[in-house]
Formats: C-alpha cells, structure tokens, sequence
C-alpha cells in the first residue's frame, strides 16, 4: 500500500534500480587440476582460471506496482530465477539495488528444505523459520499437512517424497503465510493436475491478499491466464516488457520459433489494465 | 484456456546479436528511481538491519534456532540401525580408545593424579568447542539452499550448529560422570561449578562459530586447513598433560602462563576442577608455598602427586574463572558484529 505522500496512480511495490549479479562459480573447470598445476599458479601469482564470474543479471530496471501480476518469461539461463532472488533480498546485487515494500516470499521448486528429516519436521521448522510463533505453527499445521496431501508419508523423510510430493508440501508451507510480496518460480511445475487446479486457487487467494505477485513459468498460458504485465528477459537483460501481454508472449514465441498461441476468442484478462 | 506447455528450446535457438531492449517508457518514471524509491519510501531488499535490530530479530527466531539443532541431532543417526543409542556409544568408544593408549600400552601418568579421569574430561570437553568449530566452518556453503530458499537471519545456523553440539556434551557428560563416579572421584557440591564452566564454553563456542562460519562462507581453503590449526591447539591446551605441573615447562613461566589462560585450556581447567577433587586439591598455588614439599612433588613419585598444591600457582583458580568470562563475552561480541557484518552476501557462495 502507498505508505508515500503521492497519490498520483497506483503506488509502487518493487523497484530494481540497474541491477547486476554476478554468480561466482567455483570449479568450472580450466587447468588440469593437479596439485602441480596449483602451485604454478600460485607462485605465478595468477587468479584460479577455474573460477568463473556468471554475470547473470546485466542492468535490469523496472518498477512495479501495488496489484500488478508480473511474469516472467525467457529461455533457460536468461536469469529468471536469479532476477527473483534478487528481489527477495536472498541474492546480493554486484551493482545497483533492488527497493521493496516489504519482505518478499519466494516459492520455488529450489526451495530445498531439510531432506534428512520428516515432512512433519520440515512443515515445523520451516513455519518457524518464516518467523511465526510455535503457536501460530501449531495452528496451521494441520492445514498445511492437509492441503499437500501428502498423506502418511508425512513421517518418512522429505528424501523419500517423489519430486511432485516434496514440491507439494514446500508449496504448502509457504503458502500458509500471507505475503505483501509473493514471488512463484516454477513452484506447480510437477504436480499432479489436481494438486495444480487447488494450488492455482490458493494462487488467486494469496493474491488478493498479497500488494505484489510475481510468476515464472514455462507454461505461457498459465502466465496469460493470471498476469496483467510480463517481462522478457534475454541473457541477463530485459528484451521487453509491458502490458501488453499477448503481444509480447507472441513476439517470444517467433523470436524462439515457435508459433503464436492460437487463442480461441480475443483474449480476455481480468487483469488487464491499461498503460 | 487451452493448456500447452511450450518447451523453450536449450540456449542458442536465438541468434546471439539481438539483445536490444525495448523499454516501455510507461513503465520507468522520470525521476530517479532512488528517489521514487524513497518517496514511497521503499526499503533496500538486501539491505542489513542495524546490529541491535539484527540481535532482536534473531531472539525472534530462537524457536526456529532450538528446533533446527534439535531436529539436526535426531537426523543424525537416522540411517544407523542403533539409532540414537550413537550419542551415547561415541563417546563411550573415545573414552575406550584413549584409555586403550594412555592407560594401558603408553602408561603413562606424567605427574598427573587419576590421570584417566583427567584425560577423558580433557578429551570430552576439548571435543565440544573442536566439533563447533569444524562444523560452524561449513555451516555456510553446506546450508546454501535454505539460505536462497527462505529469509531469516543468517546467524541462525551457526548458533545451531554449536546447540547440536552442545545437545551432545549432555550426553558425553552423561558417559563423563558415571567414568568419573568409577574411577573413584567423590560426588561434591562443586559438581555444580560445571554448568556455569560449560555455559561459559558454549557461549565461547558461538562467538567463535561465528567468526568462523563467515570465514569458512568465502573460500573453501578455510575449511580445509581448520582440522590441522584445531589438532595443534588440541596438543597445545593441557588435554593429555597437565600444563602446570609438567616438568619440561618447570622453567618456563610465560609460556606456561600463555597456554594455561588459552581458552581451550581455561574451561578445561574449569570443569576438571569442579568435578575432580584430585585436580582442585592439587591446584598448583591452592595451598601456601612450600619449597620441600613443592620438591617432593617433582621427584614424581605417586605418594606426593598431590603436593603440587605447594608449588608457584601459574593461574590461580579465581583469575580461571575471570580468564572463562572474559574469552567468553570477547568471543560473542566479535563474533556477532563480524558475522553481521557480511548478512547480505552468504546468498553468493
């Protein structure tokens, strides 16, 4: 919500000011890797050529505002999800800053919690971690243990899940906190079409609660379904980005070779709102 | 809506000179964006909370801290078939194995009463800060993906680390008293004076875990050379000889003094003290000087082991106890401000 003195349109909720990240990849290969071949290097007083600099974000701008659904598409590696934890604060920027109105909440399929312990320990700490109280945690646990549907296999450990039941429960978990912020990265990916259809409702419920909603997905008609804005990113650095979001879906597609989404009628969005 | 999942295509299927981007002007203000930004007053995403606030904000999550170390310990032995019955048996085998060497193949007491008693308190308690230190040094890089998962003050995981730790001291000393109990000691009041020891330890323990799981959050170096540094300080800290009464540092004061006041060797001292009698009434310096009886105990036979009391004290016991609080706030407060310090950026890796 604007907390500002301006009240000229809507009230930004995120802002990325040139954004840069940099990745530091150790072990990307190089010399021949013997002990040899490090002692040269340090007597020559060379850097490790094995450690390789990712600049995987390259001077991104952009503002959102409150009540935006932004996605967010690009082929792999473009840094989607790199420009997502950003923007979470989880990943430092090299250069630039990222301005948010609040703390933002990051589901995704990454999102690995304790693998050696149960889902039931995972569900406890990962509600605590999130900072609610052991009593709030007490509370919600049962609905978050049913809202998974993980059933029994809530006792085994998290290792034991299939990918579909771990992302599940990790959906489950962080959805049970409301967030001004929510950002989605591939988080229904690989569940089954029943988990999909009850986590794409509490999807629409968080974001009527939550300023803020941003999307990454491989799946473009869930991004035209439920974003009003989508932003094309392209090795680091936007490609496009606006309002207008068949169109630019459309453009990726040709520019990606693929064909443009036929539509059925002339798409309508609920979120639509004009530039 | 018709469901089709496009597959993207791997990186290359676009060709590598057109990244131009096209900025809808609509979307960028005309001001700069830091102002727009302050005016709506928007705060930084990764920006670091004042050292108080980041105090406060990690007493907020000390649930999460106790459950995390908790949930670890048990986590631990899932996959042995004894279960938790491990935390009970290592240190029962350690206490085994150094009884094997230095009870019955070396023999070897060096001026030292209930010298069994003394090695495995030495060996239990130096193991303590030695586990916390390995394990904070990794902390970091082995938490990588619950670092990028979920925001929380990153401190949590070096000051759980140290709590499973101290999860399993309870246990050793569970092994340690009933050891001690056995070996002949008498169960005292001063038993007491081993929790504010261990206490004071533990506190000790985070501080450094501190520091070290920022160190060991940079380069993987630090990690590696950490064992050798922490095995010299074991040989260093009095674990299997008694600093103040060996005889080869007899003539050496200041060293004698340096190692004895080293942390490791202070909360040693501690502990031994408090729960082995034989130590504390053979404290050097806990009885007046007495030049003959101080002689009869370096010739080192077993009826005058205990008249080290009548010798030059080294460390008095009330400054050990001094020498413990001070290790311990200094570690803290270090180790809390350097590990604040670099918050933001134990996402990189």
């Amino acid at each position: 919500m604007a907390s500002g003195p301006a009240s000229d349109g809507p009230a930004p909720t995120v802002i990325v000011d040139d954004l840069h990240v940099v990745y530091r990849v150790y072990g990307a290969g190089g010399d021949k890797g013997t002990a040899a071949t490090a002692l040269m290097r340090v007597i020559k007083r060379q850097r490790r050529p094995s450690v390789r600099e990712v600049h995987a974000i390259r001077g991104i701008s952009f503002v959102i505002n409150h009540g935006d659904a932004v996605g967010i598409i690009g082929r792999n590696g473009s840094g989607k999800s790199t420009l997502l934890q950003a923007i979470a604060g989880l990943l430092p920027p090299e250069q630039g800053c990222v301005y948010s109105s609040g703390q933002a909440a990051l589901l995704g399929v990454n999102a690995a919690l304790l693998d050696d312990l149960t889902g039931e320990r995972n569900v406890v700490l990962g509600c605590l971690a999130m900072g609610m109280t052991p009593q709030e945690t007490k509370d919600r646990y049962q609905s978050i243990v049913d809202f998974s549907g993980v059933g029994n296999f809530i006792d085994y450990p998290m290792r034991t899940y299939s990918t579909g039941m771990a992302q599940r429960l990790r959906f489950s978990i962080a959805s049970a906190k409301n967030h001004e912020i929510l950002m989605i990265d591939e988080a229904l990916a690989t569940g089954d079409a029943n988990f999909r259809a009850k986590s794409h409702e509490r999807i629409v419920e968080l974001r009527g609660e939550a300023g803020t909603v941003f999307l990454v997905a491989h799946n473009l008609a869930e991004i035209e379904a439920s974003c009003n804005r989508v932003i094309w990113l392209e090795k680091g650095q936007i490609m496009r980005q606006g309002y207008d979001v068949p169109a630019i879906i459309d453009a990726y597609l040709e520019a990606t070779g693929g064909e443009p989404r036929k539509r059925d009628k002339p798409h309508q969005n609920e979120h639509s709102a004009t530039a | 809506m018709k469901e089709r999942t496009r597959d993207q295509g791997g990186p290359g299927t676009l060709t590598d000179d057109l990244v131009v981007p096209e900025i809808d002007a609509s979307t960028l203000a005309d001001e700069p964006l830091a102002d727009l930004a302050a005016r709506y007053r928007l705060r930084p995403s990764a920006a670091r909370p004042g050292v108080f606030v980041y105090a406060r904000q990690l007493w907020d999550r000390r649930h999460f801290i106790v459950g995390f170390a908790t949930a670890r310990n048990v986590a631990m032995y899932t996959e042995a078939r004894l279960g938790q019955l491990w935390q009970v048996l290592t240190p029962l085998l350690n206490a085994a194995v150094y009884y094997l060497i230095f009870g019955i193949i070396l023999d070897t007491s060096r001026g030292v009463p209930n010298f069994l008693a003394f090695l495995i308190t030495g060996i239990f308690i130096f193991n303590f800060t030695q586990r916390a230190f390995i394990t904070t040094s990794r902390v970091m890089p082995d938490s990588l993906p619950l670092i990028r998962a979920l925001p929380f003050p990153r401190a949590c995981l070096p000051i759980g680390y140290v709590l499973i730790e101290l999860e399993q001291l309870v246990m050793s000393m569970i092994v340690l008293t009933v050891i001690v109990l056995a070996s002949g000691e008498p169960l005292t009041w001063y038993w007491l004076l081993a929790l504010p020891a261990l206490a004071l330890q533990a506190v000790f323990n985070i501080g450094m875990g501190l520091s070290l799981a920022r160190l060991g959050a940079g380069a993987d170096d630090f990690s590696q050379l950490l064992p050798f540094l922490v095995r010299t300080w074991l040989y260093a800290s009095g674990v299997m000889f008694s600093i103040q009464t060996i005889s080869s540092l007899r003539h050496h004061p200041t060293i004698t003094y340096l190692l004895q006041v080293n942390p490791a060797a202070v909360y040693i001292g501690l502990v031994r003290n408090s729960i082995l009698q034989s130590q504390r009434i053979g404290w050097p310096g806990s009885k007046p000087y007495s030049v003959g009886n101080c002689a009869l105990y370096h010739t080192g036979k077993k009826a005058y082991l205990e008249y080290s009391a009548y010798c030059h004290g080294v460390v008095p016991m009330n400054a050990l106890w001094l020498w413990g609080i001070g290790w311990a706030i200094v570690a803290l407060v270090v180790g809390f401000v350097f590990f604040w310090q670099a918050e933001t950026r134990y996402g990189r890796g």
